[in-house]
């Protein structure tokens, strides 16, 4: 993808705000609208121009000052007591990144400023590190998580179904939060379960072989907030396969 | 007849309540660890690992005492990492061995970070595994409290501290130098080697990196000895592996065995074989990375290292894939490389654009889209890609595909012409740039100099 373009998906005018106070940017349309368009060589030079008279994005924030960051105290000494296990502080950026997200419901910008206060690294830096792993939500989502996995032994055991039906009960279009912000639903490479496949993980647990029935019982209970989710398919409860008359040794 | 299992790492796996100290004591656990720092000394403990033959069970299958052998002695802090972070398509045997019985990995931990000198551990564990990641938590609680860890082991005055660490969901972190990367509190990419982590890993220091199932071997090498161990198993490949099946079988799941058993036991017996009026098309011998076997040519194979290299494939991690007679392998390879693509970091040219052109060529063959030159296309993008990067990820894509195009030419072919009808493709992960045969190229993008 060129390097002028964004991210699909997401605006190019997205502004992580608390970074600096740039003036915004010149609205672009978005690379979906412009792809396989044809579209005058002038009209071309004119995105073209815009883009690059755009004012820059200037100096990225500094490490807070933590006399000026209001952080709430358990985030600070949740974050404080990951920093003391290890040898060097920054390796407490993952735990002090899944702390902001337990508490803010996702890597809201100001939570990882109050982190990177705490740990005295840039937002920027936290904002990095978020943006690299597939488990850390970078804007608001549903409450209840639904992961279905749609990779190799999953898929072969017709995920891509299981995926429809969850999105189909939720009112979710492919993936996404649903409306009444109770779900969010979405596509996940391999989670580790090839075994109970299809499967998914919904709210960090695992559940599986499901069906198109238990996907929306699944919905359904999550909607009204049920201490329990498909309790016949919890992973946890699962024995190993196999075992009749295995021969078990030790020296 | 006898059942092919044979349990060693898996003995008492279904006990109630294993996961907790007392449980895995009553059973006979932390008893290595008691013998490996009172009766032995590190060297000892070192050539009894060397000498149990023991190979890494993450997909290298290096000789582990031989990797531990090679950090460097000395008073410098030296680490210890445990790679929990499996995410390796098809792979799923870490997360039950932690999940059941965690006190093996701790005890097999302890006692390797003795062997190595280490005395700062990391267990590393995918952010994924939740459970798992909680039920360690508590496991390592408990050996605190038992002194098993600590600044003084059973009172030894050796010091080994134990820190879970939860990723985040990034397959590429369970490459051994990007895991150290993310455990420094960084973006998980790979690095240059050498410098291997042995000398310069994890905070620069010395540091040995093993797999869950290693480390579980661990206790019972020194609990009953090298010779004892080397009598299970193959002369390459001693001692057990759990191995996962997976996909169109009727019994998925983990089955442990001795490594050179015919793979037919594995999959037909064990795994119940294909679903009902299917029939074994071909699979995957060592997770999604492992060059494609047909049934005709696989099955009959011993299970081992050995056997598979020869067959010009890999044990991998020891993930068996299955995909029967209804499975299009045109799909499969699309799905394949949507994982490689998707789990890309992106530092590598080779494997960024390969995986990324790989998935868009096959998404045009599924469409009926592409011409017969896209097939030589992919192959080459795939030759291109093997020994280009800095880790093999771009590789662990290039090997499947590459041997899929090469076994089943006849179904690329026929997708060529045909397309794959009733294939869900999902969301287009991109536009073609390249027109398909008889039609206008498209315009090119704008932004693009």
């Amino acid at each position: 993808m060129s390097p002028l373009l964004p991210k699909r998906g997401r605006p190019w005018t997205a502004d992580p705000g608390h970074i600096h106070d740039a003036p915004e940017p010149p609205p672009m349309p978005n690379e979906q609208e412009l792809v396989g368009r044809d579209i005058p060589p002038e009209e071309v030079e004119v995105l073209r121009a815009t883009y690059e008279e755009r004012e820059p994005h200037g100096e990225p924030a500094p490490v807070p000052e933590p006399a000026e960051v209001e952080v709430p105290r358990q985030l600070a000494e949740e974050i404080r007591r990951a920093m003391s296990r290890y040898p060097q502080k920054r390796s407490a950026a993952i735990p002090a990144l899944w702390a902001v997200q337990r508490r803010y419901g996702w890597c809201t910008p100001e939570g990882i400023r109050q982190a990177a206060a705490v740990m005295g690294v840039t937002p920027g830096y936290l904002q990095s590190v978020a943006s690299f792993y597939d488990l850390f939500r970078l804007e608001p989502e549903g409450e209840h998580q639904v992961l279905v996995c749609t990779n190799i032994s999953c898929w072969l055991r017709g995920a891509d179904k299981l995926l429809e039906s969850f999105c189909e009960a939720a009112g979710v279009d492919g993936q996404g939060s649903s409306e009444d912000g109770k779900l969010f639903v979405r596509g996940f490479e391999c989670l580790g379960a090839c075994d109970i496949a299809p499967m998914a993980s919904i709210d960090e647990r695992y559940y599986g072989p499901l069906t198109e029935e238990d996907a929306t019982a699944a919905v359904e209970q999550l909607r009204k907030d049920s201490k329990e989710v498909l309790p016949e398919k919890r992973l946890e409860d699962r024995k190993v396969a196999g075992g009749a008359d295995a021969k078990e040794v030790k020296g | 007849m006898a059942s092919q299992e044979t349990r060693l790492l898996f003995r008492n796996i279904d006990e109630p309540g294993l996961a907790s100290i007392d449980t895995y004591r009553k059973l006979g656990g932390y008893e290595a660890i008691d013998k490996a720092f009172k009766e032995m000394t590190p060297e000892e403990v070192l050539k009894e690992v060397e000498d149990s033959g023991l190979r890494g069970r993450g997909g290298a299958g290096f000789a582990m005492g031989k990797k531990a052998s090679f950090l460097p002695r000395g008073d410098m802090d030296k680490y210890l990492c445990c790679n929990a972070d499996e995410s390796e398509p098809g792979a799923f045997k870490d997360r039950e061995l932690m999940q059941k019985n965690p006190h093996q990995l701790i005890e097999g931990l302890i006692i390797a970070a003795r062997a190595a000198g280490a005395n700062r551990c990391f267990i590393y564990i995918r952010g994924e595994y939740d459970l798992q990641g909680d039920i360690l938590d508590r496991a390592v609680e408990e050996a605190y409290d038992s002194s098993f860890l600590g600044e003084d082991v059973l009172g030894t005055g050796e010091q080994v501290e134990l820190v879970v660490h939860r990723g985040a969901g990034a397959y590429i972190c369970g490459e051994e130098t990007a895991l150290l990367d993310s455990l420094e509190g960084k973006r998980g990419n790979p690095r240059l080697k050498p410098p291997f982590p042995a000398v310069q890993g994890l905070y620069d220091g010395p540091t040995l990196i093993n797999n869950v199932e290693t480390l579980s071997n661990v206790p019972h090498i020194i609990g009953s000895g090298a010779k004892w161990f080397t009598s299970l198993g193959t002369e390459q490949s001693p001692g057990t592996k759990v191995v996962s099946v997976s996909g169109d079988v009727k019994r998925p799941g983990n089955y442990e065995v001795e490594l050179g058993i015919p793979t037919r036991v594995l999959i037909e017996e064990l795994a119940g074989g294909p679903l009902e009026g299917r029939e074994i098309k071909g699979f995957f011998p060592g997770g999604s990375s492992s060059p494609v076997l047909k049934a005709e040519e696989g099955l009959d194979l011993p299970y081992s290292f050995e056997a598979m290299q020869e067959a010009g494939s890999m044990l991998g991690s020891g993930s068996i894939i299955v995909f029967d007679d209804t499975t299009s392998v045109v799909e499969l390879a699309l799905r394949t490389a949507r994982f490689y693509h998707h789990e890309s970091c992106g530092k590598c040219t080779p494997c960024r654009e390969g995986t990324n052109w790989t998935v868009k060529m096959l998404e045009r063959m599924i469409r009926g889209q592409a011409t017969p030159i896209d097939l030589e296309t992919v192959a080459s993008v795939q030759d291109n890609i093997i020994g280009n990067c800095l880790c093999v990820l771009g590789d662990s894509m290039a090997m499947p595909v590459g041997a899929m195009v090469k076994k089943f030419r006849e179904e690329f072919m026929d997708a060529i012409e045909h397309g794959v009808p009733g294939a869900t493709l999902g969301a287009p992960s991109g536009d073609p740039v390249i027109a398909p045969a008889g039609q206008e190229p498209m315009p090119a993008r704008v932004g693009v100099a």
